[in-house]
């Protein structure tokens, strides 16, 4: 019996010791599993994984135009289900030179009766030219009101580096309305900074 | 934290005809329901570990049967697409969670202090709180199927947004139960980690400890590792759906791929949890029947090792499809790739543990056998699905249900049938009827391979997997997987039949039951006594 | 104790007969582009080479199992942990393994140029349907299974394409590179073509490339590959590959199309027309959820038959099916139906099954609708 108890956990510093570690080790795991969610957002937009853009202005940044190259940069615009907007773009497509900006115009346009909150949620193919692509002003970057039946037009300006990889010669853009709904007066110029806000 | 032990009588019976740890008559009180509610004996709860996950590979298997009873004919005969989602998606949660998981833990419960010459588990009465929680968690999920919306029907891997925003009213229910599942087994881990860590014999090093105790270590720190991440995930999801956070919808600037990542990265290591263990216990079981010392029993350590390692380096080969870009699929494909390495090592070392010994086919070294050949196949065909490339075309296709059952059932199920049939003398005192474990052997492992062996032609031929109904290319493959389903779920019973009766009576088996054993377990009286090496025993390196 | 070396042998003969299993029905497709060629024999290869490491591995074994049988009088022998061994048995297998790694590298590389492509399509994936949009070519259609739910339920007998036979297939011209711009409206499909080695995630918010160069006209059929709900095994694909002057033929036909359907808006349509357009467009877009009869799948699919908000507020019903309803399967189908299917599938699910309604939802009234509501 005693030596039965000398064995048994209250007797064994080294248990203890060891049940410490592991409480230690999933705390931090768990904790890193919500650190995942920023950091997967970083890599992404670092490395233009899954079409993932800045969320913010860059700069233009003046490096020449690169006039023995076009590509073709495509616009597409799609509508999220829940939101009565219509999103228009003035061309389908636009041949540029790399390090060339460019300024295409949208056109939003709230259709219902009602003024109501959304974004257009942008992604970008090829993955490997999301990374060269510079949005200097883009309406991406916020979410937008529209009173009922109000239309707004916004600029895209962009530009594409001139590093851009020699076999892309084709780059999409794709806008997707999705609605906001939030409860409170927004701030329009909130950056979308994604989804650490919300953890 | 100093929990006090409840008080024991260290007086214990050792030949006596009862039941070992099952069931000692003439046990300390409490007695009937309470006793088996407040135990903290390692060996009971043990024993209820594997009675529970015995009855859930029952339930687990009724939902399998479901889904081949559909699929054993084109158009839908018994259940609507619905319920079917439900069935599928039950019967992966119930064996990953309930089955395979908790039989291994309950091995490691009867077995790990036994092979270390320890008295209990570290913690005894976490122990048993770790246990508890697992009918609470599985019973809620059950309970699922019965609330309005049905239950989760999104797969096991429960992809957002089919998850979130798509999934029936009772997902928080799943989440709720899979949290509680969680917490029972990182609660085990910890456990079992701190028992191997601390209370080995005196003289017992590391690399002295025998393969079985040397996986589950390594399949523990995994747990510890990963099961956090997995309860991160699905408290992202309980926000998503409750709290209306967006990680993982894009319309709020959340990504759904983000998901995967995250639980890839729990789920990979989670597929080396289900199958370590299983590497442990066959390592222990050829030498002792080819009587012959393990081959390389560190090499064997440094494998598992390696594997553990590695599983951390390979989640995306799940998602070779999702666009990722072209840097990642070849990391994630060399990576996978080189997994086969330590795996081979393994199956290399037990081949020519086999080679120049000699060689008895007892019923655990049957199946032992079996897992070698078995498990191999579906080490082929993973192999096969890391090349990128060409799993463009194997993914998400019965090819892949073919490779994950092939290392699943006749790999982990087979290796915890082995590890039952190798210890049932120790458990109950009796060896388990020979002529029935025989034919439980051949009908499982010809039901086996009918049900599994035509997946991968199905799948190559385009048969996507969680379909309820399929092109009538694929009707003679379903056909045979349904009636080899049919037998393997009939000769389980043949299993339970032979516990059943081991337990009651039959040959009696001496303390060390196999002539070839050699591990610390073997050293006390079969049935084991309630209490055993209360008393360090003298641990004498023989061995490895 | 024969039994196990009976079963030993058989295994034996299981793997020899791998080969004979590589017949063509069991085995994957060679396909009808040069990279599902390469696919396939990439393939072909790495099965061989697992074929033959097993026979070496478990001829071993085998050989080792019958050969020192304690039955047979073998004694044991005390050997173990070999360095030489133990580190051949390490490099051979990474030899191997880098020997299959580089023509996989190879051929994946060229899975990832999508660039210069000819004709661009995006594939939208839909519970449970998909939608093909000819980018710049103002043609876009959506594709769902068409066998009918009768065949399903065995009271009919099947047809030789059971479950692969969709309304308005994928057309595609063929020596033409084609890339794919994937994405979904609700949750992840994944749109497979086994014959061109294509199988690319539809993720909802994100787009995904692919690409493809047929090689040989013909009909070429797939699958849904991601679970995505309740009807997930009843989104096939089916593409039809044309020589080119064909699909331009093909192409012209269906502009005509859009344009007369275009000129619809401009006319009264009689409730019996719409009726009867509604009825075909409610069987392919919305039955799947809603039902045939209407009656929905509680909770997730409300049923129509009876649903008295519906019944009352006209309004209401033609704005949810131009607008969704945010975070459930109901799709915004604005910019994916054409204003003469949206008051058709209006008007029928306004007056079928007992609604009774008696409103005839006008064409130019959905159009007037789109742009002001």
């Amino acid at each position: 019996m005693t030596e039965f108890e000398r064995r048994t956990p209250e007797a064994n510093p080294g248990v203890r010791r060891t049940v410490v570690r592991s409480v230690a080790t999933l705390v931090g795991m768990f904790a890193f599993a919500f650190a995942l969610v920023p950091l997967y957002d970083v890599f992404c937009r670092v490395t233009g994984i899954n079409g993932k853009v800045e969320t913010t202005a860059q700069a233009i940044v003046h490096e020449g135009v690169d006039d023995s190259r076009y590509v073709t940069v495509q616009f597409i615009t799609r509508n999220g289900s829940g939101l009565p907007w219509n999103l228009e773009v003035e061309t389908r497509q636009v041949r540029v030179h790399p390090g060339q900006s460019t300024e295409v115009g949208f056109a939003f346009h709230n259709a219902s009766s009602e003024g109501t909150w959304g974004r257009a949620v942008p992604s970008v193919s090829p993955s490997n030219a999301t990374r060269h692509l510079r949005k200097v002003s883009c309406f991406c970057f916020e979410e937008q009101h529209l009173e009922a039946g109000e239309r707004l037009e916004l600029p895209l300006v962009f530009q594409l580096s001139r590093d851009l990889p020699p076999e892309v010669n084709t780059v999409t853009l794709v806008y997707t309305l999705y609605p906001v709904t939030r409860d409170e007066a927004p701030l329009q110029a909130r950056a979308t900074a994604g989804k650490g806000d919300e953890a | 934290m100093a929990p006090k032990l409840p008080p024991h009588h260290p007086v214990e019976q050792s030949t006596s005809a009862t039941a070992g740890g099952q069931a000692s008559a003439h046990h300390a009180p409490p007695r009937g329901i309470l006793r088996w509610l407040l135990t903290t004996n390692h060996k009971e709860i043990g024993s209820l570990y594997l009675i529970f996950s015995l009855i859930m590979f029952f339930i687990g298997g009724i939902f399998a049967l479901v889904v081949r009873a559909e699929l054993f004919q084109p158009g839908l005969q018994l259940v609507n697409p619905e319920f079917f989602n439900q069935m599928t998606t039950m019967h992966g949660l119930i064996m990953v969670f309930a089955a395979v998981m908790p039989a291994f833990t309950g091995l490691a419960n009867w077995m790990i202090p036994l092979q270390i010459g320890a008295p209990d588990m570290a913690l005894p009465r976490l122990n048993n709180f770790s246990f508890w929680l697992l009918p609470v968690a599985f019973l809620l999920l059950l309970s699922t199927l019965l609330m309005p919306g049905g239950g989760p029907n999104f797969g096991w891997t429960f992809y957002a947004p089919l998850s979130t925003t798509y999934a029936p009213p009772s997902t928080t229910f799943f989440i709720l139960s899979l949290h509680i599942a969680g917490i029972s087994s990182i609660l085990g881990a910890i456990n079992i980690v701190a028992t191997i860590i601390n209370m080995r014999a005196p003289g017992m090093r590391m690399m002295d400890m025998p393969l079985f105790v040397w996986t589950w270590l390594i399949t523990a720190f995994l747990l510890i590792a990963v099961m956090p991440v997995l309860a991160g995930v699905i408290t992202m999801m309980l926000m998503d759906i409750n709290f209306g956070t967006h990680f993982f919808n894009a319309a709020g600037g959340g990504d759904p791929v983000l998901f995967q990542h995250l639980f890839w990265f729990f789920g990979h290591p989670e597929v080396y949890i289900m199958i370590l263990p299983a590497f442990g216990i066959v390592s222990a079981i050829i030498p002792t029947f080819a009587r012959k010392r393990l081959f390389g029993y560190a090499s064997m350590v440094y494998a598992t090792a390696s594997i553990a390692i590695l599983s951390f380096l390979v989640w995306a080969h799940h998602m070779f499809v999702v666009g990722l870009p072209l840097a990642a699929e070849l990391f994630f494909m060399y990576t996978t790739m080189i997994i086969a390495v330590p795996t081979g090592v393994k199956v290399f070392n037990w081949i020519t543990t086999l080679f120049r010994g000699s060689i008895t086919f007892e019923p655990p070294m049957l199946f032992a056998l079996a897992f070698v050949v078995l498990f191999t196949i579906g080490g082929f065909s993973g192999l096969m699905l890391a090349i990128a490339p060409a799993d463009f075309q194997y993914h998400d296709t019965y090819f892949v249900v073919a490779h994950f059952h092939y290392v699943l059932v006749p790999g982990a199920v087979f290796a915890i049938m082995a590890g039952v049939y190798y210890w049932l003398p120790k458990w109950t005192g009796h060896y388990p009827n020979v002529k029935l474990a025989q034919w439980h052997f051949w009908l499982s492992v010809i039901g086996v391979n009918l049900t599994f062996f035509p997946m991968h032609f199905a799948g190559l031929a385009g048969m996507p997997r969680r379909i309820p109904d399929y092109a009538l290319q694929f009707a003679d493959f379903n056909l045979v997987s349904s009636l080899g389903a049919f037998m393997f779920g009939a000769s389980q019973l043949v299993f339970v039949a032979v516990v059943i009766l081991c337990v009651r009576g039959g040959e009696k088996a001496p303390a060390k039951a196999w002539e070839g054993a050699e591990d610390l377990e073997w050293s006390v009286p079969s049935p084991a006594p309630l209490h055993t090496f209360e008393t360090p025993p003298t641990f004498q390196r023989h061995e490895h | 104790m024969r039994t196990p070396f009976v079963w030993m042998v058989g295994c034996l003969i299981g793997l020899g007969s791998m080969p004979a299993a590589v017949a063509s029905g069991w085995n994957m497709p060679v396909g009808v582009t040069d990279l599902s060629r390469e696919i396939h024999s990439l393939h072909m290869i790495i099965f061989w080479i697992c074929v033959i490491i097993g026979v070496v591995v478990f001829g071993v074994m085998f050989y080792s199992l019958f050969k020192f049988r304690r039955s047979r009088g073998a004694e044991a022998a005390n050997f173990h942990e070999n360095t030489t061994v133990e580190v051949l048995w390490t490099a051979i297998p990474l030899l191997i393994l880098v020997g299959m790694a580089v023509p996989a590298t190879a051929t994946l590389k060229k899975m990832y140029d999508a660039s210069d492509a000819e004709l661009d399509v995006m594939i939208i994936g839909q519970q449970w349907r998909w939608r093909y949009e000819y980018l710049g070519e103002e043609v876009a259609f959506n594709s769902s299974m068409s066998t009918p739910r009768a065949q399903i339920r065995g009271e009919e007998s099947r047809d030789e394409h059971y479950l692969l036979e969709v309304d308005n297939p994928l057309v595609l011209p063929i020596n033409r590179k084609v890339r794919f711009l994937m994405t979904s409206d609700d949750v992840i499909h994944s749109w497979w073509v086994p014959d061109f080695a294509v199988k690319q995630d539809t993720i909802p918010g994100f787009v995904n490339e692919n690409w493809v160069r047929i090689n040989e006209p013909g009909i070429y059929r797939g699958q849904c590959a991601e679970l995505c709900g309740m009807d997930h095994g009843f989104m096939p694909i089916v593409v039809h590959a044309m020589e080119e002057e064909d699909f331009e033929v093909w192409l012209a036909e269906r502009r005509e199309e859009a344009e007369q359907e275009a000129m619809g808006v401009d006319r009264e349509w009689a409730l019996d027309e719409l009726m009867e357009r509604g009825e075909t467009v409610y069987a392919s877009i919305c039955a799947s959820c809603h039902q045939a009869e209407g009656q929905g799948a509680a909770p997730a699919f409300p049923a129509l038959a009876g649903n008295q908000r519906l019944i009352d507020d006209a309004d209401w019903h033609l704005n949810t099916i131009l607008n969704g309803v945010s975070g459930t399967a109901m799709p915004a189908f604005r910019s994916t139906l054409n204003p003469v299917e949206l008051a058709a599938v209006t008007t029928w699910t306004r007056n079928a099954w007992g609604n009774d309604t008696g409103d005839a939802i006008q064409p130019a009234a959905v159009v007037e609708k789109l742009a002001n509501q």
